[in-house]
């Protein structure tokens, strides 16, 4: 093997996964430099960005599980707490506000949110006795560290976040062993509330989702983005109309082609082979993730590994639902592609912490 | 506590909650290769299955069509020369979108080409109004006709101008001018309102596109327009112009040819001078209009580039009407001219031509007492109409009646809707009792018989009308006036009129002017063409007794406005008539002194075209000059008076 004079610990990194994430980190700068017209004002920066997150995913990969374990609960609350911080500077400012300016970066705390939730609610069900996995303490304890964050989330108003926070953390319950039934029960109870919910939602929010149903009803209106993304996935055809000759993009029909519709802006070019490629490396990322989970022996490690695969694969579907279509436009962007440094911090550090488990999964193993 | 009471639930132990992991794990696992699955699916469906229909909505995005105006289709007379061409022009235009972005160079842009073909401050307030409202790849019109001394200036600078663009394109032209101002109408820059009408069409708002505003331009506009060219041009969202993809050039709308004869229409013009006249001329034969005059006019030249207030309001206080085509529009008391008419009537009513009636001058008929110009003695039918008695015509119409007189009115084509491409037509009035019932509710009286004899009273009519009158007397047939020679020939039904009672009323006629009749002077200067015609006068004012008794007062002593209006209609030749024409003269005074001399000069013009124009030459130069220097001098004399040049106005 070409790693085996590598030093053990940088031969131990699961390379393969690595080299996905590389390989479409490295496409995505590609497809900045032409969503830019030709310009390095993001491919530079993502690139950069990028280099020092994997470094942070690295070096997280040496944490020990036993310390994230620990750190769960306090880093939740923090996390709570900055979300409410932002909540509050947003009020006083007059006016939505998701992030904190921290100089170098801008932090989404709800971004943060993200793995944080699954940490804790991993770590609820791993303190939680097996046999009382079917009793209401199961339940209420994680409803409500799942729903605060949730609330808070959905009130800045960030309804994509706030659905993958609330996912994730079911998506752990679902793991813990919480009875089917409870699912199931849950999926009539959202069709009775939906409705209602769906009153509270923004005008804005409501547009969309009732656009999501016919977005051509109204294309020059909402439907605009769901539309001309569709154009622009739509007449790349199978191998696309050739690199940086994308028009869509290029010529601004394409809203957000760097961001949340960046999907859009490569398919124009690459065509179907370029994201069957992107949602060929997710999937086997996803499926790493699985492995990862399933191999883990202690519970924390296994809900924790479960969870951020949950996590990164609710990313990537509802966004490239979205931009085909499948689903109304919540801004959630495509991790590890769409510009931005928040959602790639997300991405990384849940790639990090699965790192870090498999790492405790293979030093279990050596030690039988 | 547990959720479900009474139910056996199996025993959770670390074991099976591991188990549960695992079985949970793969469901998920399964879960995401299922939307992966999903979504490739769906992708492949959106780019291959869907792929043609999304590449042309993608195409049609991008791809944004620049119209290029169409050049109108020519107007040509009979003989195919021109009456409205278009000319090569060319034009300036700013394309805002290859403007630079910084406004400080923008300024310097528009200051340069402010200096360099010295656009007055409100052209320029135009320009930057246009620039902002534009679409960004549309072009704004900077100036059209420059010269070419200007053209060449702004071309040499044009690598330090971008975003200007000098253009060749075309205007319309109309080499006669005035002389055929109301025939052809003008064009101008469409309004909101004929945009709303066309629902919009984009071609109405491209910069240097013009419809045709009156006359034959407005009404045959569809036919004259053409198709736009157009330029495919590929744009961003914003409607930033990123290239030219490739231009379509433009259909030339059809050429339209009408009957007249410009030759003939340019000298009925000029030969009207200061007049305000209008000439019709009838190709007896056919029923094609040669010519039809109305003067003055405006130049459509001018008008198509929109004219300034200080000639608008020049044109609109002028009293001889240049803005109204009066042989369509204007309504008259035919006066005598109806005289060969109301003959044939009684004629047909069975008077002898033979008969005499006395004229002594006055003639009363109730307690009122009505008038001849002059004491004719005892006359009979012919002499009566070439020297116009109007004792004669009161006398005999009063015994046959007005069931005699308004079906031949009516037959010769007075009160007629001719079809013609004219948007705005008048046709008069023949009068008869139930007419007068339903319009002043009263009964017919004498004197309206009388009035109506003569050609006066309610009897109005147009120019055009007159001269198919003549036309059908010398015919013979109910024909119709036609103006565009693709549309057919319509001779009519034979008039329903003994033969020998129409040669009987042209030999009148002939005497009028060759004989002992009132229009001696419009004796034809060729050999072997003789003229047959009549006069008419027609008083526009009521003469009281009052002025009766104390001698009628004449018309050189009146205002220009009070004036009898002077008619004259004729054909020719005699023997075999070919032309039929007619004249007015607003305000003229008699026919023979105004209108008569104008219907000679222009059926000379038809036979004899130099000996016509040596006698139009030396009258020009007493007028003072051509039509256009005229209307030059005249402008210049307004606008001296009224100084301060306005802003340009379209109409």
């Amino acid at each position: 093997m070409a790693l085996a004079f590598m030093p053990k610990p940088i031969r131990e990194l699961p390379w393969l996964t690595l080299g996905l994430v590389i390989a479409i980190v490295a496409f995505d700068v590609l497809v900045l430099y032409s969503a830019a017209g030709g310009k390095l004002t993001w491919a530079l920066p993502q690139a950069v960005r990028f280099v020092v997150f994997l470094g942070m995913a690295i070096a997280l990969s040496w944490v020990r599980m036993e310390w994230v374990k620990q750190a769960a609960f306090p880093a939740y609350v923090l996390t709570l707490l900055l979300l409410i911080f932002v909540e509050a500077l947003g009020f006083v400012g007059g006016g939505a506000q998701r992030w904190l300016n921290l100089g170098v970066i801008n932090l989404q705390p709800s971004e943060l949110m993200k793995p944080v939730i699954i940490l804790a609610t991993a770590h609820f069900y791993a303190l939680l006795p097996a046999r009382e996995i079917r009793g209401w303490s199961a339940l209420w304890p994680a409803g409500v560290l799942i729903g605060i964050p949730a609330a808070l989330i959905l009130v800045q108003p960030d309804l994509g976040t706030a659905t993958v926070v609330t996912l994730g953390g079911i998506s752990v319950m679902f793991l813990a062993g919480v009875p089917l039934r409870i699912f199931l029960g849950g999926r009539a109870a959202m069709s009775v509330v939906g409705p209602i919910a769906f009153s509270f939602l923004h005008d804005y929010q409501q547009q969309r989702v009732l656009i999501f149903m016919d977005p051509e009803a109204d294309p020059l209106g909402a439907g605009y983005h769901i539309t001309q993304s569709k154009i622009a996935i739509g007449s790349g055809g199978l191998t696309g109309n050739g690199y940086l000759q994308g028009t869509q993009s290029h010529f601004a029909f394409l809203p957000e082609p760097h961001t949340d519709f960046i999907f859009a802006t490569m398919a124009e070019e690459w065509g179907l082979m370029g994201g069957l490629f992107l949602i060929g490396s997710f999937l086997l990322i996803m499926r790493w993730g699985m492995r990862v989970a399933g191999d883990s022996r202690d519970r924390f490690s296994r809900l924790v590994a479960g969870g951020l695969t949950m996590t990164i694969f609710f990313y990537v579907a509802i966004n490239l639902m979205m931009v085909m279509g499948l689903a109304p436009v919540v801004g959630v962007p495509l991790p590890l592609f769409s510009y931005g440094g928040s959602a790639m911090m997300t991405v990384m550090i849940c790639l990090g912490i699965l790192m870090a488990i498999e790492r405790q999964n293979r030093a279990d193993t050596r030690r039988g | 506590m547990k959720l479900w009471k009474g139910r056996r639930a199996p025993l959770v132990t670390e074991a099976t909650q591991a188990a549960t992991f695992s079985r949970r794990t793969f469901v998920l696992g399964a879960a995401q290769a299922g939307v992966a699955t999903l979504l490739a699916g769906r992708m492949g469906y959106i780019a291959i299955a869907e792929n043609q229909r999304y590449r042309d909505m993608a195409e049609e995005n991008r791809v944004q069509m620049r119209l290029i105006p169409p050049r109108r289709g020519w107007i040509v007379d009979r003989y195919g020369n021109p009456i409205a061409i278009n000319r090569g022009d060319v034009r300036i235009d700013i394309i805002p979108d290859l403007l630079p972005d910084v406004g400080a160079e923008r300024e310097r842009i528009l200051r340069e080409l402010t200096q360099l073909l010295e656009l007055p401050p409100e052209e320029v307030q135009r320009i930057r109004e246009d620039i902002v409202r534009s679409s960004g790849y549309q072009p704004v019109a900077v100036a059209e006709h420059v010269p070419p001394d200007k053209y060449f200036a702004v071309s040499v600078r044009q690598p330090e101008l971008p975003g200007v663009a000098p253009l060749r394109a075309f205007t319309r032209y109309y080499p006669e001018g005035a002389a055929v101002g109301h025939l052809v109408g003008y064009v101008g820059v469409p309004n909101r309102e004929e945009y709303e009408t066309e629902n919009r069409n984009p071609l109405l708002i491209t910069p240097g596109f013009k419809v045709g505003k009156q006359g034959l331009e407005q009404t045959l506009e569809q036919r004259l327009r053409g198709r736009p060219g157009a330029a495919r041009v590929e744009v961003t969202a914003r409607g930033r112009l990123v290239r030219e993809l490739q231009t379509l050039p433009d259909v030339r709308g059809a050429p339209l040819k009408t009957t007249i004869d410009a030759g003939l229409q340019s000298y009925a013009a000029r030969r009207a001078g200061e007049q305000s006249a209008a000439v019709v001329v009838l190709d007896v034969t056919n029923g094609d209009i040669l010519c039809m005059a109305s003067m003055p006019c405006y130049d459509p030249n001018s008008f198509s580039d929109g004219i300034s207030h200080s000639e608008w309001d020049m044109m609109a206080q002028d009293e001889r009407h240049p803005m109204i085509n009066k042989v369509l529009q204007g309504l008259y008391p035919p006066g005598s001219t109806c005289k060969p008419m109301n003959a044939l009537a009684l004629l047909e009513a069975g008077v002898d031509p033979d008969e005499r009636v006395v004229c002594a001058h006055s003639y009363p008929v109730g307690n009122h007492i009505f008038h001849c110009d002059t004491t004719h003695g005892p006359i009979a039918m012919k002499d009566a109409v070439s020297r116009s008695c109007d004792i004669y015509f009161y006398h005999m119409c009063r015994r046959v009646g007005v069931r005699a007189i308004a079906p031949m009115m009516r037959h010769m084509g007075y009160g007629e809707r001719f079809d013609l491409p004219f948007a705005s037509q008048r046709y008069g009035t023949v009068p008869d009792p139930a007419w007068l019932q339903r319009r002043e509710h009263r009964a017919w009286q004498e004197y309206d018989m009388i009035n109506m004899s003569i050609g006066q009273g309610y009897v109005l009519v147009n120019p055009l009308q007159q001269a198919m009158q003549v036309a059908r007397i010398a015919s013979g047939r109910m024909l119709h006036p036609r103006l565009l020679a693709d549309q057919p020939v319509n001779m009519g039904e034979p008039l329903p009129i003994s033969p020998e009672h129409l040669a009987f009323i042209r030999s009148a006629m002939e005497a009028t002017v060759n004989g002992n009749g009132t229009a001696r002077g419009a004796k034809l200067p060729i050999d072997n063409v003789l003229m047959g015609g009549k006069t008419g006068t027609a008083q526009v004012r009521r003469i009281t007794m009052g002025e009766r008794a104390g001698g009628v007062r004449s018309n050189e002593s009146l205002a220009w406005r009070m004036r009898d209006h002077s008619h004259f209609v004729a054909f020719a030749p005699t023997d075999r008539p070919r032309y039929a024409c007619a004249a007015l003269v607003e305000h003229g005074g008699f026919g023979a002194q105004a209108a008569a001399p104008l219907v000679r000069d222009v059926m000379t013009y038809l036979f004899d075209k130099d000996r016509a124009m040596a006698a139009l030459l030396p009258l020009e130069q007493q007028w003072g000059g051509s039509i256009a220097q005229r209307m030059e001098r005249r402008a210049q004399e307004w606008a001296s008076r009224a100084p301060g040049t306005n802003p340009q106005v379209h109409i």
